[in-house]
């Protein structure tokens, strides 16, 4: 966790470089020969119509889909077809478009579980309570604790998340991905369906981790004005081909992304 | 509130049925209490059973309906490799055999089938239970065979001095009993106290999320049904020492439906007074209701024991769907 990244944040090298992606479902083609970089500390945003593919791009990053054609190289190195377990171990976290916390736990332990990777103990040492256990258990649970610390989220720790309004349940999501202390995170629509006060809370919290941790971000967000204000880079996708890619004031004037917002005159 | 209420109605009725032979003086207090040991003991046998159940359910959502067979297969094993080795070592013997079950399951139904409906897989289990059902046969026969764990079978009195003529119980049931608390304990401290344990209990939440913070769903599953194999395995071996492990055994099973809808299908201690409730319910009912039932009614009697605990789980389900103990979900429209 580095600091001291503030204000002059130095974009570092590329962690992540998909080549020529093609994904098909049967005839649907989700993705066509997408070619896009990550590069360390940025944040970087996917953004398109509905049905665009962005989904589609999360999910080859995240290895719960196999793309058909291209290459994914990451931190480096090519990279074969993962799963997401392997992705996971990679350092690749994600939150979800619809909400997928574990429901009936509570807020402590869906964070909890954000940890997983990261403990050693063995099982009996853990059931029994062993002094090296609970050590460890201890010490994970400090660092979840800064994250609740983090995304302000004290009073709700004993909370069964299935309780939690949508905008906190969206932030326990994130709460839970940031406990994995990932280098790479993945966002999709972070701020889908919140008021402008949660999503003002949501951006300030996304410039917070990639602040503060360095933690390079890809989101997927449809709220024009915030990927504006965020991003670094942002990437546009139209019916699975990429249509524009470069800085938010490169993209704004971009003419084949107007056209694709707002429709092009025959 | 109306469903408190009602709530508060049918347990009040379950009490005074239970106290009601005592206060109408139906029953002497030893015998009484006889009944109710009796009850207890096969209620531990439900709960182990119904312990099997919980635990898959609980971890992958998976409606288990080969929990039967299985412990009829592992009561088939140890019985059979019990002929030709010591006891301790056909049980050890027996634990990897459900652990490669477990495998075997894992790799052959659950990994081709993921994120499938729950339907699908409940299709999937079905299948499971016949093949396991048959392949044990196949591979061990279809007599009936006799586990001995070297425990007295004939009954010991107690309590002479409190009751007249004491109160009779088995050491066998007393080691069940015993078995049934030990592997309760440790599996609670199992799901509340390790990683792991979270890692099933998020398992059971949501598949997708669970893979994508790390959790490698496979191997959860292995484990998770290696435990329930082992959970069988107990119960298997506390059944056909008490019955003989015959094909009963897996129908017997059926018995621990009604144990999780009445505790909860993804509640441990729900699992246990589930069916500590299903056994006294059942034996009181049959010893003192059937008699009632003869005289009132003129009926032949008999058989209560055998749909008594369906319709007390039926009365559950109306009352309180999640079950005594059941995760309570809250959906969001």
């Amino acid at each position: 966790m580095g600091g001291g990244l503030s204000n002059g944040k130095s974009i570092g090298d590329v962690v992540l470089d998909l080549q020529d992606i093609s994904l098909a479902f049967g005839g649907v083609r989700a993705l066509q020969g997408v070619t896009f970089d990550v590069r360390e500390h940025e944040i970087r945003a996917i953004i398109g119509p509905n049905g665009a593919g962005k989904s589609s791009m999360l999910n080859v990053i995240n290895g719960v889909y196999h793309p058909q054609q291209g290459t994914v190289s990451y931190l480096g190195a090519k990279r074969h077809d993962v799963n997401t377990h392997e992705a996971a171990v990679q350092g690749i976290a994600r939150t979800f478009q619809n909400i997928a916390l574990f429901k009936g736990m509570s807020v402590l332990d869906n964070i909890m579980t954000g940890r997983n990777l990261r403990m050693k103990s063995g099982l009996l040492a853990q059931a029994f309570r062993l002094p090296s256990a609970e050590r460890e258990e201890l010490q994970h649970r400090e660092a979840v604790e800064q994250v609740i610390d983090f995304l302000e989220i004290q009073a709700y720790r004993k909370t069964p998340v299935g309780r939690l309004p949508y905008g906190l349940q969206k932030r326990v999501d994130l709460a839970r991905a940031l406990a994995m202390e990932p280098k790479l995170l993945l966002l999709d629509e972070p701020m889908a369906g919140m008021n402008v006060e949660e999503k003002q809370d949501m951006c300030r919290f996304i410039l917070d981790v990639n602040d503060q941790f360095g933690t390079t971000i890809v989101l997927i967000e449809h709220d024009m004005g915030v990927v504006m204000d965020i991003s670094d880079r942002v990437i546009v996708l139209d019916y699975g081909r990429k249509i524009g890619d470069g800085t938010p004031e490169q993209v704004r004037g971009n003419q084949a992304v107007i056209d694709a917002y707002l429709g092009v005159s025959h | 509130m109306k469903r408190n209420r009602n709530l508060i109605i049918l347990f009040a009725a379950l009490l005074a049925g239970l106290i009601a032979p005592l206060v109408t003086g139906a029953s002497g207090a030893g015998f009484y209490t006889e009944v109710l040991l009796g009850g207890l003991m096969a209620g531990v046998l439900y709960s182990l059973v119904a312990l099997g159940f919980v635990l898959i359910f609980k971890a992958s959502g998976v409606f288990n309906f080969a929990q039967g067979a299985m412990v009829l297969f592992a009561a088939l094993s140890v019985a059979r490799m019990a002929e030709k080795m010591p006891l301790w070592a056909a049980m050890l013997l027996a634990v990897v055999i459900m652990v490669a079950l477990a495998f075997v399951i894992e790799r052959l139904v659950l990994r081709p089938l993921v994120n499938q409906d729950p339907v699908v897989l409940l299709m999937a289990t079905l299948g499971v239970t016949y093949f396991v059902d048959g392949f044990g046969q196949t591979v061990w026969g279809s007599d009936i065979y006799e586990i001995d764990l070297g425990i007295a079978k004939e009954p010991v009195m107690i309590l002479g001095q409190l009751f007249e003529g004491g109160i009779l119980i088995n050491k066998d049931d007393v080691a069940a009993t015993a078995a049934a608390a030990l592997l309760v304990i440790l599996l609670a401290l199992f799901f509340q106290k390790t990683k792991t344990g979270r890692a099933l209990r998020a398992v059971a939440d949501d598949h997708l999320a669970a893979q994508s913070i790390g959790i490698p769903l496979n191997r959860i599953w292995v484990i998770v049904w290696s435990l329930a194999g082992i959970v069988a395995l107990v119960a298997g071996v506390v059944w056909g020492a008490k019955l003989g492990v015959q094909f009963s055994i897996s129908q017997v099973a059926l018995k621990a439906l009604p144990v999780v809808i009445l505790g909860g299908f993804t509640s441990i201690p729900g699992a246990i007074i589930g069916g500590l409730i299903i056994g006294v319910g059942e034996k009181m009912a049959e010893v003192f209701l059937g008699p009632v039932m003869v005289k009132a009614f003129d009926l032949a009697g008999g058989g209560i024991e055998n749909w008594f605990a369906y319709v007390l789980a039926l009365l559950f389900l109306l009352v309180l769907p999640e079950g005594l103990f059941g995760e309570k979900h809250i959906d969001r429209v």
